[in-house]
């Protein structure tokens, strides 16, 4: 009676745990759907805010074509993401790093304004993809441990697959070794250095 | 956007985590925001109508002291409670690894949750042995903010994963007005320095050195040095005819502190090294003291390269003494100086640092889910 007894309790309580840590990793996996959902919607809006640049009519013609073109790149999806979500961050560095970029815009009507959103835009991507790359690294590392695989607790979710893009556009933004964009509004000394 | 916060520690008893709350919840309140903070609190205690109290939080050894810390299943009911009402966008933690009410919160919640890291702790034993459990909460956190760089080394050391830095805001507002102490400046003139003691690293040896080759010319010249430490040690740097006006307040409260940033003519941060950010340029920033500092990085930053406060060589004695001998006879370019500190210090000030909080918020948001609590107990 009781080895019966301690089987059905053996037997349940290990129930039980596995379904906690199938529970675990079923959040992860929905954290890196969250974390994913974020980082689309912050490269799909720099993304609007690098073509509404190109085509407000505040940059000379060579940089507005190639804005538009790098940011046409992201969005059609003919290359890895990846890859031009880079381009497209080195566009807007060499667009921005071009001698008193800031400097000639200023006082041209709505231009503060669409740097100021390009300059939160990109910080965003910045910001989205760091939080999804840690939602990444987190997952990995749970869905490598020995109960994981030997239940197959992951299903058929496939293996989450970290996002290495170059954003570093924002990174010297601050200037002060801090992670916090420009939001002053005020032209910046070294902008996007 | 709803906004939930989580207090780990007593309300009412002082402290960095409880003032940084307090301010970024107001700024928070000022951008527009519906802000909840929960936090412990004692009876009786009145308490700012943003907060809700999550009962007494009781002292248990923790970490080799003893702290005031909420846990059980009474505080985690009221938690969990507090988030069902609150119906909240993004839930902010912090200090999540503390056995408290941060904790409590992770377990309970699920959605969007932001935490932010303050202290820099040595790895302790307690955190080794409650890894897995901690883990299963950590896990669920979705953006962590840290407020210093080695807040954040400390976080990916123990922790695992990465943060974003934002450093504590200045409540530029709450410095911006204080009468002198009684007698301050002086005719003489007055050079301040706070910080601790006997931390080299804090540079009072510099000051002190300096103040050993002007003093004597200088027959009314005083230092005012607010901090914890030993002042007779200290004072045993200087020679037997100066000793007197060198004035020590050992450590002295928030309210005192902007006072002695309002009772002297020059402000002096003579540190050698380790700061990665510069709160003390800050806060005499705000204060508008005219400021003499270390050429550090982080410090030329702040102050603008040079333009809002003078620089001198990391170290120098005799360079800090020519900087500071330059201000003291020139109440021109103190009071230049003075105004551009002030001008300065804004991009350190509360609101805008709440607006990259809130840029936090937004990208966990992003993502479309609302916090909400766990259905049952196993959900954890």
């Amino acid at each position: 009676m009781l080895t019966i007894f301690l089987i059905v309790a053996i037997a349940v309580f290990a129930a039980v745990y596995v379904s906690w840590r199938a529970g675990r990793l079923d959040r992860l996996h929905a954290r890196i759907e969250a974390t994913r959902a974020a980082l689309d919607a912050a490269l799909l809006r720099r993304n609007c805010v690098a073509v509404e640049l190109a085509a407000s009519g505040l940059l000379d013609p060579a940089t507005s074509v190639l804005l538009a073109g790098a940011a046409h790149d992201a969005r059609a999806g003919s290359r890895p993401r990846e890859l031009a979500e880079s381009d497209l961050s080195r566009t807007l560095r060499a667009a921005f790093g071009q001698p008193d970029f800031r400097i000639s815009l200023s006082g041209a009507e709505g231009a503060e304004e669409l740097l100021t959103e390009l300059e939160a835009a990109a910080h965003q991507v910045f910001l989205a993809r760091k939080f999804y790359n840690e939602a990444v690294s987190a997952t990995i590392s749970a869905r490598r441990r020995f109960l994981v695989r030997a239940l197959r607790l992951s299903g058929r979710a496939s293996a989450p697959e970290f996002f290495d893009i170059d954003d570093s556009l924002v990174a010297g933004t601050s200037g002060d070794g801090t992670d916090m964009p420009r939001l002053t509004g005020r032209p910046s000394e070294r902008p996007w250095s | 956007m709803r906004i939930g916060i989580v207090c780990p520690y007593t309300w009412n008893v002082p402290g960095g985590v409880q003032s940084h709350i307090r301010d970024l919840a107001e700024a928070l309140i000022d951008l527009r925001h519906q802000v909840s903070v929960i936090s412990p609190a004692d009876d009786d205690v009145p308490l700012p109508d943003y907060v809700v109290p999550a009962g007494r939080a009781v002292p248990v050894p923790y970490n080799g002291s003893v702290a005031r810390l909420s846990f059980g299943f009474r505080p985690a009911s009221r938690v969990r409670r507090w988030i069902r009402d609150g119906d909240f966008d993004v839930l902010h933690v912090h200090e999540p690894a503390t056995a408290s009410l941060s904790l409590l919160a992770c377990w309970v919640a699920t959605g969007p949750i932001v935490a932010t890291v303050h202290t820099a702790n040595p790895r302790s034993r307690l955190m080794h042995a409650a890894e897995p459990m901690l883990q299963s909460a950590l896990e669920k956190i979705s953006a962590r903010i840290a407020v210093s760089e080695a807040a954040r080394t400390t976080l990916v050391e123990h922790l695992g994963g990465d943060a974003v830095l934002i450093p504590n805001g200045v409540a530029v507002r709450k410095y911006a007005k204080a009468d002198p102490l009684p007698g301050w400046p002086g005719p003489g003139g007055a050079i301040g320095f706070l910080g601790r003691l006997d931390e080299s690293r804090k540079g009072l040896s510099v000051l002190l050195r300096a103040f050993e080759s002007i003093g004597p010319s200088r027959p009314g010249l005083r230092l005012l040095i607010a901090g914890p430490g030993d002042a007779a040690e200290a004072l045993g740097q200087v020679s037997a005819a100066l000793r007197d006006r060198v004035v020590f307040l050992g450590m002295v409260s928030e309210e005192d502190k902007v006072r002695v940033l309002h009772s002297v003519d020059v402000f002096c941060a003579p540190n050698t090294g380790g700061e990665s950010f510069g709160i003390v340029l800050a806060e005499a920033m705000a204060a508008g003291a005219p400021i003499i500092a270390s050429d550090l990085e982080a410090f030329r930053r702040v102050l603008r390269g040079g333009q809002a406060g003078e620089l001198f060589a990391v170290g120098d004695a005799a360079d800090l003494a020519r900087a500071a001998e330059r201000l003291l006879d020139d109440p021109q370019r103190r009071a230049s100086l003075s105004a551009a500190a002030c001008e300065a210090v804004r991009d350190y000030d509360w609101p805008v640092v709440a607006r990259a909080v809130v840029q936090v918020y937004e990208t966990v948001v992003a993502g479309g889910s609302r916090v909400r609590v766990v259905a049952a107990a196993l959900g954890r």
